[in-house]
């Protein structure tokens, strides 16, 4: 009870001071700190599988992006400041979207609405032992291949950035000493506990988004350290890393409309191998995604 | 017997703990509380670990514990002389 | 057991809590980059402590996470640090 009080009031406290300061690296370390308080917070309301996801997506994958984001910008912003008259209007719209959202949640009945009952039922027929995966991959799967294919998007947005005839991300700054070393340690066991981590999900918290950050993390610390390069943008295997999940995940769609009578259906008895043939080249394309969307835009040769 | 062994490690790493941390905020410079840190990486969660270990269920949960230990211990290790060295770097 | 062992993850996340006061008042890169890293390391002892006292091994999943991304993060930020 202590712990949860504590905890609730140091994420407001600490959201608060991430949007006031003036610094965007010690805005991104405040966002970086405030995930890790929220992934505790979902520990204590019982979603370890939230909690991997924030910590693994919101905290780590996010935060560098953005203490990246902040270090590429300068602490200045080059253009104007917004006017008073435009804070006024942000603050009103983010404010006018708490109290409805806060308004809805008040006002639902208690127990809300939920299928809790429905589908603990139908979990056994699925043959997963995650009812989280069972509603990401069975039941919503459009959700979550629409998912995958923002990754995507999202991969398009940041190389749309790049300047005319630049091909490949710029290469970090030259390292010695220590970063190398642990970009030849922390990999091998990275790699083992992102296998783990998308293994464990069919049973337990877990699942390929988390364990693609991970293998997303332990490539692009390779790349920072100076052991890999970075692909180029028109390289055909990366293409085909970064479409085969997506791709696979529509494939099993279309059979399903064939087999089984609709878009996406998964013929009974065989959910479990179908979801791992979706799951596999997934985690291969969601750590491609988000790997280059670590490394930045692409820049032009020097 | 183990109760008290768990006992006292925990609250020994707990007292670790508070210390790195009081030693983070109460150190003058960068430097200073970088050794303040090391501390309650190295020792704090060391010994929280080593207090936790006959709690476990299993061998596999006692190895999950040693590795998670070992990879904190690892990223201080390296983590340490690179924050050093941005620090000497900016104020030589 | 149980109590002693939530007592003790409130206790870890108080002075994890303590901590952020360094993320915040810095003042150069390298204090908040080591604030966050004691976030991350009082966050994982908060976890194991948890995991011990309600036997929820799942727990040790998301530590093991956390572990490996809190060492891959700091060393990208202090990469970003130096630019």
């Amino acid at each position: 009870m202590i712990l949860d009080a504590l905890l609730a009031l140091a994420i407001l406290a600490l959201a608060a001071w991430t949007v006031w300061t003036r610094d965007a690296f010690a805005a991104g370390i405040g966002f970086v700190a405030t995930g890790l308080l929220l992934a505790l917070a979902w520990v204590r309301l019982g979603s370890v599988d939230v909690a991997l996801t924030e910590a693994a997506i919101g905290a780590g994958i996010g935060g560098v992006l953005l203490v990246n984001a902040a270090t590429h910008l300068g602490t200045t912003a080059e253009e104007a400041p917004p006017s008073p008259r435009q804070n006024r209007l942000i603050a009103l719209l983010c404010a006018g979207f708490a109290v409805a959202v806060g308004t809805a949640l008040l006002t639902l009945p208690d127990p809300a609405p939920n299928l809790v009952h429905e589908a603990a039922a139908a979990l056994p027929a699925t043959g997963l032992g995650n009812p989280v995966t069972a509603v990401l991959m069975v039941w919503r799967g459009l959700d979550t291949l629409l998912e995958a294919i923002v990754v995507l998007l999202a991969v398009l947005g940041l190389w749309a950035l790049a300047p005319e005839g630049a091909t490949r991300p710029a290469p970090p700054p030259r390292e010695e000493g220590p970063l190398p070393l642990l970009a030849r340690v922390l990999p091998p066991i990275g790699v083992v506990i992102a296998l783990h981590i998308v293994w464990a999900g069919a049973d337990g918290p877990g699942g390929k988004f988390q364990g693609g950050a991970i293998l997303a993390a332990m490539w692009v610390l390779a790349w920072m350290a100076g052991l890999v390069r970075a692909p180029e943008v028109m390289d055909r295997r990366l293409a085909w890393a970064l479409v085969a999940g997506p791709l696979v995940f529509l494939g099993v769609g279309v059979a399903g409309l064939v087999l089984a009578g609709e878009f996406l259906a998964l013929p009974a008895g065989w959910a479990k191998p179908v979801i791992l043939l979706i799951e596999a080249p997934l985690t291969l394309s969601i750590a491609a995604g988000l790997a280059l969307l670590l490394l930045g835009p692409p820049e032009r040769a020097p | 017997m183990t109760a008290v062994f768990t006992g006292v490690c925990v609250a020994a790493g707990l007292l670790f703990l508070a210390a790195g941390t009081a030693g983070l905020l109460r150190f003058p410079d960068a430097a200073t509380r970088l050794h303040a840190l090391t501390k309650a990486d190295g020792l704090g969660l060391g010994l929280i670990v080593l207090g936790l270990l006959p709690q476990m269920p299993g061998v596999a949960a006692a190895l999950k514990l040693l590795a998670i230990w070992g990879l904190v211990l690892l990223a201080g290790a390296t983590i340490g002389p690179l924050l050093a060295r941005h620090a000497t770097e900016r104020e030589p | 057991m149980a109590e002693a062992l939530t007592a003790a993850a409130v206790l870890a996340l108080l002075t994890v809590l303590a901590g952020l006061v360094r993320v915040v008042r810095g003042p150069t890169r390298a204090d908040r980059i080591m604030a966050a890293q004691l976030l991350g390391t009082g966050g994982i002892a908060v976890l194991l402590l948890l995991a011990a006292a309600g036997g929820d091994m799942a727990l040790l999943d998301l530590a093991l996470v956390l572990a490996v991304l809190a060492a891959f993060a700091a060393a990208a930020f202090v990469q970003a640090a130096r630019r």
